[in-house]
């Protein structure tokens, strides 16, 4: 009963999108305030509906109710109650529907910001955003119902795939497509700035904490998931430039393009047309990744459902959406030019520069991810493009970005002089040259590559220190720092921290795979590791041989417990790491397989820094938070502007 | 003589050309350089696959063929039902590796036997790679994934 309620409600939420997208936008051009003053209502009854619809499944999960086909596939009654709930976003249906949800999440939360908007505006941004949610509620309504009935019900589940089984997983769904569907927010802003023909600093200045906020939740989901691969898929690696992987990867990086163009539209009124373009790609890329996903069409580990039908469809939203954004802009962009000028030497430059490379950057994704798939298409060759191609070309593309980073964050807008700016990053650059030169020197062998890019990390960390003392007048507190620029500033700090954390961890990682028995003692990464056998050990949904290594070094004993656990549901055996995590390093032991004699294969690795890695990209999510929840964006629009009403294109500030 | 702000502008346009440019030229090369191509056993059998570069095979391992050498060594039959090639590899291999499983493998052939650098098996129990699945088609076989 309550599984048809919540399928009710999903399809209410279609019709009330239907009427969201179509009667506010009819009703900006026709100059009718009642029926653009619908949009905000209808948004919030959107979000409610799918609210309902989400507790709906999830109230079949909690209590098994395995006469759900989708439930009876991804859950089982010997599942623990946390992931009975995370559950419900385990599989190829569900996971649709958190992305509904949060969708109409987004779209409840601009309408709660909408007094800000001239209303024409805000009209049509919701509008926008009920277009793409009422596509995604028909793709689920036609072709991957949650609430589909079976009958007779089955005794018990399938399982959930013990993988997801994991509180990094749980959790890095949610991240990751409230990052996915944030810029959504942005894409609509484009789109209604679009229709109505203008784009101007209030423009920028709306979008800007949106877009921060949703690049924020992508950073933190693609750093979840890069995390949870780390410690459950056994083999140790944090980034594997899976087809998937990318996929969640190209939306960041038009993402990471866009924040700082957006910068560039606000203060000075340049790269429109551009900014407008990448809020559509950035979206774009984020559909794109949700075909690859979901259409079976990647050899991939992630591998969802794969269906044709659903690719189709999903290919088909991509169409329209891209398609049709695309055509606005051909039509529209011609008016967006931007007539501000500036120098070589300026902030602008600095921001363009910034976009060239994160735009290659993403290009070069894109091209590694696809190009695969063309091949197939077109020739029937199988071909695949492996790490090597990513790995050389972020080198090579990142580090000109790293050393441009910590001059630009300086630089003035308009207008600057090398002899003003130069100064500032002499001590900056001389530190970080000198920790570059000298600290690989106490490491067990000195790497050029590692100095450099160690170099490169310091810089950008340390080069954030003149960009915070330029905001602070003399004898001023540092409080005084404006968020956006606090913001700015931490998460280009994160990006050197994470810079270093990629440097140690490939530089000086120890990975030994090998044969050892029990009362044998490895010495890896200056660590002793001795091997104490192997005992079985019962879990909740499963039963485990668990491994006992004890480790001795580094001023302490630790013991580690790597599993190999063997799920009631499942017939292949899981392995379980067992990590002891440092912040300069940590120590991994995973099982392979028992080679007799009590004698096990392993794996044992010591990886240095490698929690710099998600520890960076944490901070420079909250680095992109901060940014937006600056005072300037909090302001209200002028009484003056919302109440125009016919032809309120004109969006001014 | 230009003026200033023009000349300025033009540099700035000629440089972001230059940077683009360098960019997919160094794109292109790295693509060039790092494509692995696929080869089913029956096509490795008839001589299709490069000599000593590396590209990638994938089958299913035959029942019976795992054999276990010292420490880590392990070799195995691929097959795509049709033709066999002998697989070796020194490593860990991944959980779900088993008889009967479909499994990808990265290598070069080495005196009839394919040295493998890396084996990949999918989470999914039921989950073919597609190029595996294609290369039982190919040889004869009906979709079994299912």
């Amino acid at each position: 009963m309550i599984a048809e309620l919540g399928h009710f409600a999903l399809i209410l939420a279609l019709v009330v999108a239907l009427a969201q997208a179509a009667l506010p936008l009819y009703a900006s051009f026709a100059g009718i305030p009642a029926w653009m003053a619908l949009a905000k209502p209808a948004a919030r009854a959107q979000f409610l509906l799918v609210a309902v619809a989400f507790a709906a499944l999830t109230h079949a999960f909690v209590n098994s109710d395995f006469s759900l086909l989708y439930v009876a596939n991804h859950s089982n009654r010997s599942l623990p109650l946390i992931y009975r709930v995370s559950g419900v976003w385990g599989g190829h249906e569900g996971s649709l529907l958190l992305w509904s949800l949060l969708l109409a999440a987004w779209g409840a939360a601009v309408a709660g910001r909408a007094r800000q908007l001239p209303d024409a505006f805000g009209a049509r941004v919701l509008a926008v955003m009920a277009m793409i949610s009422a596509g995604f509620l028909l793709f689920m309504l036609l072709t991957s119902n949650p609430f589909a009935r079976q009958f007779p019900a089955p005794p018990d589940g399938a399982d959930l795939n013990p993988l997801l089984q994991d509180i990094g997983l749980a959790v890095h769904p949610p991240m990751l497509y409230a990052g996915y569907v944030g810029f959504s927010v942005a894409f609509a802003f484009a789109v209604a700035a679009l229709i109505g023909g203008r784009v101007d600093a209030a423009w920028a200045r709306w979008a800007r904490p949106w877009t921060n906020i949703a690049w924020a939740f992508l950073t933190v989901g693609i750093a979840l998931g890069s995390w949870w691969a780390y410690y459950e898929l056994g083999w140790g690696g944090w980034w594997f430039w899976d087809p998937v992987e990318n996929a969640s990867f190209m939306p960041w990086l038009a993402g990471t393009a866009l924040i700082h163009s957006l910068a560039a539209t606000e203060k000075r009124g340049v790269f429109k047309a551009w900014t407008v373009l990448l809020a559509v790609f950035a979206f774009s890329l984020s559909l794109l990744g949700a075909f690859l996903v979901r259409s079976g069409v990647l050899t991939s580990v992630h591998a969802f459902a794969s269906d044709p039908a659903r690719g189709l469809f999903i290919l088909l939203l991509f169409a329209l959406a891209t398609g049709g954004a695309l055509a606005l802009y051909a039509w529209r962009a011609p008016r967006l030019a931007s007539r501000a000028g500036f120098e070589l030497l300026s902030r602008e430059s600095a921001l363009l520069i910034n976009n060239v490379f994160f735009g290659a950057l993403c290009f070069a994704v894109l091209l590694g991810t696809l190009y695969p798939l063309l091949l197939d298409a077109l020739r029937g060759a199988k071909i695949s493009v492996g790490p090597p191609y990513f790995n050389f070309l972020f080198a090579a593309l990142g580090a000109p970005l790293a050393l441009a980073v910590g001059a630009g964050a300086l630089l003035r807008w308009k207008k600057d002089r090398a002899r003003r700016v130069l100064p500032k990053l002499l001590a900056p650059a001389a530190l970080s040259l000198a920790a570059g030169l000298a600290l690989p020197a106490f490491l067990p062998h000195y790497s050029l590559r590692a100095a450099l890019a160690f170099a490169l990390g310091c810089w950008v960390m340390l080069s954030v220190v003149p960009v915070l003392r330029a905001a602070v007048p003399a004898g001023h507190m540092w409080t005084r720092i404006p968020r956006s620029l606090a913001g700015m500033a931490l998460a280009h700090f994160g990006v050197g921290v994470f810079i270093i954390g990629v440097t140690f961890t490939n530089a000086y990682s120890v990975e030994r795979d090998l044969r050892i028995a029990r009362g044998e003692t490895r010495e890896i990464g200056g660590y002793a590791f001795s091997f104490h056998g192997t005992a079985e050990h019962r879990g909740p949904n499963y039963q485990a041989t668990r491994g006992e290594f004890r480790v001795r070094g580094g001023g302490r004993d630790i013991t580690l417990h790597p599993e190999k656990r063997a799920y009631f549901s499942q017939e292949n055996p899981m392995t379980e790491a067992a990590i002891d995590a440092g912040f300069t390093r940590d120590l991994y032991v995973a099982l392979g397989e028992p080679l007799g004699d009590g004698a096990w294969s392993a794996r044992i690795y010591y990886k240095p820094f490698i929690r710099w890695i998600w520890l960076g990209a944490l901070l420079m999510a909250l680095g992109g938070a901060i940014a937006a929840s600056d005072a300037r964006y909090r302001s209200r629009a002028p009484a003056r502007m919302t109440q125009t009403a016919h032809g309120a294109a004109q969006v001014r500030a | 003589m230009m003026p200033a702000r023009r000349r300025q502008r033009l540099v700035l346009t000629a440089l972001l050309l230059c940077a683009a440019g360098g960019a997919a030229a160094l794109t292109l090369f790295a693509l060039r350089e790092n494509i692995n191509l696929f080869f089913s056993p029956t096509q490795v059998q008839a001589g299709e696959a490069p000599g000593g570069a590396a590209f990638r095979i994938g089958g299913m391992v035959a029942a019976g063929s795992v054999s276990r050498g010292d420490g880590l060594g392990v070799s195995f039959d691929l097959t795509d039902t049709r033709e066999t090639v002998r697989v070796s590899y020194t490593g860990i291999l991944p959980d779900l590796f088993r008889e009967g499983q479909g499994v990808v493998a990265l290598g070069a052939m080495r005196d009839g036997v394919f040295v493998a650098s890396q084996v990949l098996a999918k989470h999914d129990e039921n989950y073919m790679p597609p190029e595996v699945d294609a290369a039982l088609r190919a040889a004869g076989r009906a979709h079994f994934a299912q």
